[in-house]
């Protein structure tokens, strides 16, 4: 939209840590975010998303580090009207109908988008004039989300947008989303729902433990994970054995069905099949982003970090 | 403008509260005053005396008003929420502030129309010249609502407005008694604004307007309550 969504520098957190008390929330996170992207936060409740979040809105200071938003401070890009954000908390203020919220929210920026427009867009029409105190919780969301949009903020930060939202609402969100991001914004979004950074990012950044624990479009992760998985009919096996083949990560038995979970599932194919040649309908399947998503955020964080960086 | 705009309307949108802090000192004043039509107090005609007392009570409770709607706000989030929008806290300050005075004015010229109900009679200069020192005397009381509405939790807060306001009419003599006129008790209770508030109406009939003392304690509360809240505006919406 203008030019800096363009050409301009996007976003760069450099070296970010963050603690509450004894509490480390965000460790040393470094990220760089081009325009246009659409980025998903990925991680289990607690890793560090929000504050990650907080820190790029300017309402938490980093105890060490910078955000650097379209080459501004946090604050003067919210200032400029550069950002648009849904927060996990804040729900519409009482005493105002819908139509009048995403009003007054337009009048805050400068140059914002035709209010009726973004009411369509975000499927608030229907209840434009109700009042903001009488939705349901989707609808309170579609608020939220015309809300954050209204002002035509070349990056939107959304703290899990649709959380306890259906899986309707949630597609209907992002076939929203996606209108607007054709549009050339960039994007950060929490998330601890694998499919919805699977299906609407364009790159994924896990984080367990206030650490980016990978980085990368969702089929890298799940590369990185090195998670393949090899399913195949073999009874009367002993999951001992199994397990000590190589290649094999682990191994589980539901009667004579097997499924070993791989480092290298090439070599645990010919290892299998050397071992126990009756073995039948083999399938090897890519790992699911799921497993990545349990595997790198597992207790061995260090590990992960190392294995992450030695595959960059 | 829109903001204003909106801010102003959710004002007189709260009905409950619009209607309460009308109604309330209307009642207070004819229920008591009627009685007293010709009766004097603290050296002036009592209706005159207690239409002023009633008027300010119902205006403290008006400009405490945004401090609940802070209070509203700042428990569903929409503090944070303001905070990452270009809208400047000053401009929603003004607007908040503005909507107070909005609300206090009803509430003044009812009592004024109440007043001259029961025959108190002022010259036209003499009805704005109150008014005036009426708007005057309530900024203070306008800042308590902003730090209470910033620092008090939302479920605490309707009290701890209502307690201020009834705290400082109590001891500004609203009530129709005052606990002391002479003494070092006197002299603590004259460096209330809510006394000089309450002493309006009378240094309005009497010609001479407020004493500098009255101009003083408005001006040093003010002075001491306006960084005060700047404080409790940056607690609220601190970035921890």
């Amino acid at each position: 939209m203008t030019a800096i969504t363009d050409t301009g520098p996007g976003i760069v957190l450099s070296g970010l840590a963050k603690s509450y008390g004894p509490v480390r929330a965000v460790h040393r996170l470094d990220l760089a975010i081009a325009p246009g992207e659409t980025v998903a936060l990925l991680g289990p409740n607690g890793a560090g998303k929000t504050t990650t979040i907080d820190m790029m809105l300017g309402l938490t200071r980093p105890d060490e580090g910078t955000v650097s938003i379209f080459g501004e401070s946090p604050a003067a890009a919210v200032q400029d009207g550069f950002v648009g954000a849904m927060l996990q908390t804040g729900s519409p203020l009482e005493h105002l109908k819908v139509r009048e919220i995403v009003r007054m929210m337009a009048s805050y920026y400068p140059h914002p988008l035709a209010v009726e427009d973004v009411l369509r867009i975000t499927g608030a029409s229907d209840f434009a004039e109700q009042w903001t105190t009488k939705l349901s919780g989707g609808q309170a969301q579609r608020v939220r989300f015309a809300a954050a949009l209204v002002g035509d903020p070349d990056l939107l930060l959304l703290d899990e947008p649709t959380a306890g939202i259906d899986v309707e609402g949630r597609r209907d969100f992002w076939q929203a989303m996606r209108a607007i991001t054709e549009r050339g914004k960039t994007v950060v979004f929490a998330t601890h729902y694998l499919e919805e950074a699977d299906a609407y990012a364009d790159r994924i950044v896990l984080i367990a433990r206030g650490e980016i624990v990978a980085d990368g479009p969702a089929t890298e992760i799940k590369a990185q994970a090195g998670a393949r998985s090899i399913r195949a009919t073999l009874p009367g096996v002993d999951v001992e054995a199994l397990s000590a083949l190589p290649g094999v990560r682990s191994a589980q038995r539901h009667g004579d069905a097997v499924l070993l979970s791989c480092a290298d599932a090439d070599v645990a194919l010919v290892a299998l099949l050397t071992a126990f040649p009756g073995t039948r309908d083999i399938e090897v399947t890519g790992g699911s982003l799921e497993e990545a998503f349990l595997e790198l955020t597992a207790a061995d964080v260090g590990a992960s970090r190392q294995s992450t960086e030695a595959t960059r | 403008m829109t903001h204003f705009r909106y801010e102003i309307l959710r004002t007189f949108r709260n009905r409950v509260f619009y209607a309460i802090s009308l109604a309330l000192p209307l009642v207070l004043y004819y229920s008591i005053a009627s009685g007293q039509r010709h009766g004097t107090f603290d050296g002036t005609a009592f209706p005159l005396y207690f239409m002023t007392a009633m008027a300010v009570y119902g205006a403290m409770y008006a400009v405490v008003a945004p401090g609940a709607r802070i209070a509203r706000d700042r428990s569903r989030g929409w503090l944070r929420q303001l905070q990452i929008t270009p809208l400047r806290a000053r401009t929603d300050i003004a607007a908040k502030a503005a909507s107070a005075y909005l609300l206090a004015l009803p509430t003044l010229v009812l009592l004024y129309l109440a007043g001259a109900s029961l025959g108190v009679r002022l010259h036209p200069n003499q009805w704005l010249e109150l008014t005036g020192l009426l708007v005057v005397g309530l900024v203070p009381f306008m800042v308590m609502g902003f730090i209470l509405g910033y620092l008090v939790p939302v479920d605490a807060l309707a009290a701890a407005l209502g307690g201020v306001v009834v705290l400082f009419a109590l001891l500004g003599g609203v009530f129709g008694f005052q606990l002391a006129t002479s003494g070092p008790l006197f002299d603590v209770l004259k460096c209330l604004p809510s006394y000089w508030l309450v002493q309006a109406g009378k240094t309005t009939l009497g010609g001479g307007g407020w004493p500098a003392q009255a101009w003083i304690v408005v001006a040093v509360w003010t002075a001491v309550l306006i960084p005060a809240a700047a404080l409790a505006y940056r607690r609220a919406t601190s970035r921890v």
